[in-house]
């Protein structure tokens, strides 16, 4: 209650700061007009603002200056200002080295660039390169069961690290840093493959009634209402329950099976899009033209209503990557998604998360967990900024 | 007024024909286990006598369709069956019929309660929130504000629920002990302590529904600051922010009342994951332990119950946004 009360009691005080900071800027600069007109409620918000900064500011200075033992309260501070910082700077300086380097077409598309999808852009290149030499950059396997469990992130001996390990190991003795580079290759690869396939069926589904129209459009479409009634996630669990009986029963992998049934389940959404933006396409006249020509189905959908429909498809693709890898990594997360002893970011989480506890008393063990769910959130993160500015870029907003 | 109602109606009758059909769908995707229940239940070991007898008891011999309307008729009055993991215990305890002890609709009540106080702590949180948001930043589009809250809105919204968590649980309860990172919830507990308890997985679930529900404000208010009206009433020499609330908020509202309400619809699924993480006694966990389980009729009637709530307010932001729209409800 008495932070609350504080936190209040700042924020009233910013009222009378900001009105003496708004007076001060017009004495200043002699009654300048963006002073003269601001609003109270603005000056506020710079003064908050301000004071936000500082208090961040001071934190920081706290947290670099404080002894680091036995408990290192500042942990957590200081890690999230570092590698916020250390991306902020990554992403201004790939900006600028794509505004000077390579063709003319991608130095302009840098120029245009906000610094956010200059980000996301960064994020996305590190874990398709991650994710592909996994092998390679990885120290230990992802199933290699090591001598030494419960090895303390840090790599700092004093506290129970090992410098070999320099993400620690779990309770049964695997390097996390291994595992951690392995469920990029396991969950974004499963993500992809599951997103390529929504995108075969809805998207072929969804030309294919926007072509042919009639009774095939009309069973589609009312069975794709009926999945889309369905919460996705409960619909997948649902379906889960009774694939993981299957894949007992068949000695398959259920990982197989999620794959299949995430992708069923999205395509409906993709179907949706699909259908809409081929039902715009098959009016046109080069539509009627090529059909005049006699050409078969396959040639209408994939030379003449493809290609014209990449760019609200491409779109898509990048926000049904989001929500399918979301999915994976909550159905992973709940214990019904991919099968262990795969490396995978959700059944990471769900395994380590008890050590967030610990953070109190030693914030490095707390630190596993949040990592590998960060995984999850850095590139959905990234995503969602490239896509945002592709949607800007396209539509032309500008208020 | 009579049109209303008939629409509402219309409406209804078309939601109860998609509970039904999606009860259709959830019973055949369950009688979709190999072999049937008995067999997955009692595991390969078992005997075929006692498949057989398992298979007598839940009535697993009659006929499909026979099978899917006695249970469509027991949901109806809400009678979901007896839990399989609690099938046993019942027993012992002196008969299911009798006591009604191990029914899944015995499971269902107190959870279902504590579902919606989740919800509703949720939602009375994160609507007025994201409303004010969305209008400051629609007042004070493209400053420092705006894209301040542009991106922490798609940080939030992007991320799984349970990072948000796990960093609200670290924040909050373990580096600041402020609130407990563990909601027991019992009957007797006062309505503050019980707010207390709650309180940290209806924050995590407000910042996931709040971005969405801002940026919707935001984009229905700015759609509407291009209008002539809205340029007569600046010129008129009304404030900007006169302008958006007075001017512009209440023909942005449709579109603003069916996000809340969808969003609403996304709490459902949403709450699964946090419930799971907070060890929330709701229906979420239970549909997960269940799932986990293959414990069959828990499966079956917690996915009919969230489909019917998606399902209803689904409904009602239909209702809604033709009730708010002259044009839709005065049909040529």
């Amino acid at each position: 209650m008495n932070t609350f009360l504080t936190l209040l009691i700042a924020v009233a005080v910013c009222v009378p700061l900001g009105w003496v900071f708004r007076a001060g800027m017009q004495s200043v600069t002699s009654n300048a007009q963006k002073w003269r007109d601001m609003p109270l409620s603005v000056a506020w918000g710079y003064v908050l603002g301000a004071g936000i900064l500082a208090w961040l500011a001071y934190t920081y200075y706290l947290a670099v200056t404080a002894e680091r033992t036995p408990v290192d309260t500042y942990f957590f501070f200081r890690n999230a200002v570092h590698g916020f910082v250390i991306f902020a700077v990554a992403a201004w300086a790939f900006r600028l080295l794509g505004r000077h380097v390579g063709t003319e077409g991608t130095k302009k598309l840098f120029r245009s660039m906000p610094v956010t999808a200059s980000f996301g852009i960064l994020v996305i290149l590190l874990y398709a390169i991650v994710s592909i030499f996994a092998g390679a950059i990885a120290p230990f396997g992802q199933e290699e069961v090591l001598a030494n469990a419960n090895v303390v992130p840090g790599g700092n001996p004093a506290v129970g690290g090992d410098p070999a390990y320099p993400l620690g190991t779990d309770q049964i003795g695997r390097d996390i840093l291994s595992r951690l580079i392995y469920g990029a290759q396991n969950t974004v690869g499963i993500a992809f493959v599951t997103t390529l396939l929504a995108f075969f069926i809805g998207g072929s589904l969804g030309f294919l009634a926007a072509t042919l129209q009639g009774t095939l459009d009309q069973v589609i479409s009312r069975g794709v209402d009926v999945l889309m009634a369905i919460p996705a996630l409960i619909f997948a669990l649902l379906l889960m329950t009774i694939a993981t009986v299957w894949a007992n029963e068949l000695g398959v992998n259920r990982t197989y099976f999620m794959v299949v049934i995430i992708a069923v389940i999205d395509s409906t959404r993709v179907f949706r899009l699909a259908r809409a933006v081929g039902l715009n396409i098959v009016v046109m006249d080069y539509i009627e033209a090529a059909k005049l020509r006699g050409e078969g189905l396959g040639y209408l959908i994939f030379k003449e209503i493809l290609p014209n429909a990449t760019a609200p498809l491409l779109a898509e693709f990048g926000l049904r990557f989001c929500f399918v890898f979301l999915t994976i990594a909550s159905l992973s997360f709940l214990g019904v998604g991919i099968q262990p002893p795969l490396a995978d970011w959700g059944t990471m989480v769900k395994d380590l998360a008890q050590f967030i506890n610990f953070a109190a008393f030693a914030p490095q063990v707390a630190s596993a967990p949040l990592l590998a769910a960060g995984a999850i959130a850095l590139l959905t993160v990234a995503v969602n900024f490239v896509v945002d500015w592709m949607l800007h870029k396209s539509s032309g907003l500008k208020e | 007024m009579g049109s209303i109602l008939r629409i509402i109606a219309q409406r209804l009758a078309l939601g109860l024909l998609t509970l039904l059909i999606v009860s259709i769908v959830i019973f055949v995707s369950v009688n979709a286990l190999p072999g049937d229940f008995a067999q997955a239940i009692l595991g390969q070991g078992a005997t075929p006598e006692a498949v057989e007898a398992f298979r007598e008891d839940l009535g697993l011999n009659r006929p499909f369709l026979e099978r899917y309307f006695t249970w469509l008729w027991d949901a109806v009055r809400l009678d979901f069956g007896t839990a399989f993991s609690q099938a046993q215990f019942a027993e012992f305890a002196g008969g299911a019929a009798g006591t009604g002890l191990g029914t899944v609709a015995e499971m269902l009540g107190p959870r279902f309660s504590n579902t919606m106080f989740l919800a509703g702590v949720t939602a009375v949180i994160a609507v007025p929130l994201s409303l004010m948001i969305g209008v400051l930043a629609a007042l004070f589009r493209n400053s420092i504000f705006d894209r301040a809250a542009n991106i922490t809105t798609l940080t939030s919204i992007s991320s799984p629920e349970f990072f948000l968590a796990y960093v609200l649980i670290l924040l909050l309860a373990v580096m600041n002990p402020l609130l407990p990172s563990l909601s027991v919830i019992n009957n007797d507990m006062s309505f503050s302590e019980a707010l207390k308890v709650t309180l940290l997985p209806a924050l995590t679930l407000t910042l996931v529904v709040t971005a969405h529900m801002m940026r919707m404000t935001r984009a229905a208010i700015i759609n509407l600051l291009a209008s002539p009206y809205i340029e007569m009433a600046r010129l008129k020499g009304v404030s900007p922010m006169r302008v958006i609330v007075k001017h512009a908020l209440p023909n942005a509202l449709a579109p603003i009342i069916n996000v809340i309400a969808l969003n609403l619809a996304y709490l459902i699924t949403g709450v699964v994951v946090i419930e799971v993480v907070f060890v929330y006694p709701g229906i979420g966990q239970l549909f997960v332990d269940a799932v986990k389980n293959r414990d069959i009729p828990v499966v079956q009637a917690c996915c009919l119950i969230f489909a019917a709530a998606y399902i209803l307010l689904n409904l009602t932001a239909d209702i809604m946004s033709i009730i708010s729209n002259p044009r839709l409800r005065h049909p040529k």
